[in-house]
């Protein structure tokens, strides 16, 4: 490799251990990047040293930001009562995207895992339990994904939470929209038909 | 090489960007890995749950290459107890104690069948799963050479009255052969000897014995590692009624 293009390579190398990226198109996007040097390059290596500096996890729910408490705990409109919990922020931006949910988020990082030795200490179940206590929170939406960790998961949130006076709801299970029948395995058909309600 | 085989899934790792490494545990091949392509994608996450029977297509160039896997669902066990605690626990035990104890690429076809048994019962939420998953544990530690002798009593050999069962060496005890050392033995509940349980407090004494060797004499053997949480969470649950 010749002198000169050791840091060039350098950054295709980390660029490639991004998500959806391997080498080469790594290499296409940093080429890109050095073509379009001043409104790609320049502003984005700025928006990451600016972000490499600020971006902290809120203190309360636990989402990504530039601030100790994030937008959504600081708004007073999301003060519904509603608190949603979910596994990781990428969830917590699903919801958002999503734009229905208006009340809070808690996001657990992780969920528990029997493989992994993740156990509650590790999860911010005993935050949550705090901050029900705390935000005079009447609902808690339990958005764990229905697979058996994130489902064990919500079940055992709900056992702690059993006491405190909270209903606790989860997400419904079944047929997406825009799904075809015939393209569904049999475990979202069943859990859609045990759903299933009246028109 | 390459084989195919039925088995139930033990776990899933996320490998790379879209594939994963699974866990299986079949009657001939016993606890197996390899990788499946596109295993965290859309279309096969709800297929690659823990305890799943698949229909399995193993291929590697060499035998003790970690090899790919081919899978097809034959039953998806998960999917119907997601919504019961009890259950859920009950399937999340028996896959990550399977996954913690067994070792590679032994085969265990009877193991494998009673897990079958038992998984079975769990998904059809049968009143009798816990007695058939307390069955489990002794059968498991059975296989992996840490058995219980119920069939006399250690110290005097009566084949009645058997109540206690010894840590040491997990062989039963009458309460007379017990004498002095009975607060230091282990409960010996008639459901641990195929009776049904007449309470739910008998189960737990039976788990509490199980549970001993099973932390004691088994995990101990397999490391430093501890037993999976699963355990304690099905223990929990099923205390609570």
């Amino acid at each position: 490799m010749a002198q000169d293009q050791e840091e060039i390579e350098g950054l295709i190398a980390l660029m490639a251990r991004l998500p959806g990226l391997g080498p080469r198109s790594a290499r296409r996007a940093v080429l890109q990047l050095i073509k379009k040097r001043g409104q790609l390059l320049v502003p984005l290596a700025d928006a990451m040293r600016h972000v490499a500096e600020t971006a902290r996890e809120c203190l309360r729910c636990g989402n990504v930001g530039t601030a100790d408490i994030c937008s959504i705990c600081q708004s007073e409109k999301r003060a519904t009562g509603e608190l949603c919990v979910v596994e990781d922020v990428a969830d917590l931006w699903a919801m958002e995207r999503a734009g229905v949910f208006k009340g809070r988020y808690h996001v657990l990082g992780g969920v528990l895992s029997a493989l992994d030795a993740v156990g509650p200490e590790e999860l911010r179940i005993p935050r949550l339990a705090e901050r029900v206590r705390e935000e005079n929170i009447t609902e808690v939406i339990l958005a764990l994904n229905a697979t058996v960790d994130g489902q064990t998961t919500a079940h055992y949130i709900a056992d702690q939470l059993e006491d405190m006076g909270v209903r606790i709801t989860s997400l419904a299970q079944g047929v997406p929209v825009g799904g075809e029948l015939d393209y569904l395995d049999d475990g979202t058909i069943g859990a859609a038909l045990r759903a299933r309600k009246a028109l | 090489m390459e084989w195919r085989e039925e088995g139930v899934l033990l776990t899933v790792r996320p490998h790379g960007e879209n594939a994963a490494i699974i866990e299986v545990f079949t009657a001939g091949h016993g606890r197996h890995a390899g990788v499946v392509r596109g295993g965290t994608g859309r279309r096969m996450s709800p297929i690659l749950q823990p305890g799943a029977q698949l229909d399995l297509t193993w291929r590697a160039r060499l035998e003790d290459h970690l090899g790919a896997f081919t899978v097809e669902p034959i039953r998806a066990r998960a999917a119907g107890v997601l919504g019961d605690r009890r259950a859920l626990a009950g399937l999340g035990a028996v896959t990550a104690l399977l996954s913690f104890v067994l070792p590679e690429r032994a085969a265990y076809p009877g193991l494998y069948t009673r897990s079958l048994t038992v998984l079975d019962l769990i998904e059809e939420a049968s009143p009798h799963w816990p007695l058939a998953y307390l069955r489990w544990e002794l059968a498991l530690l059975d296989e992996m050479g840490f058995g219980l002798d119920l069939t006399c009593c250690a110290a005097t050999g009566a084949t009645e009255g058997l109540v206690y069962v010894s840590p040491k060496t997990g062989r039963a005890v009458s309460a007379e052969g017990a004498g002095e050392w009975a607060p230091k033995l282990l409960p010996l509940p008639p459901c641990l000897m195929g009776e049904p349980p007449e309470s739910p407090g008998e189960l737990m004494q039976g788990f509490e014995t199980t549970g001993y060797f099973l932390e004691h004499q088994l995990r101990a053997s397999l490391g430093d590692k501890p037993l999976p949480g699963a355990r304690g969470r099905l223990l929990r649950v099923l205390a609570k009624g």
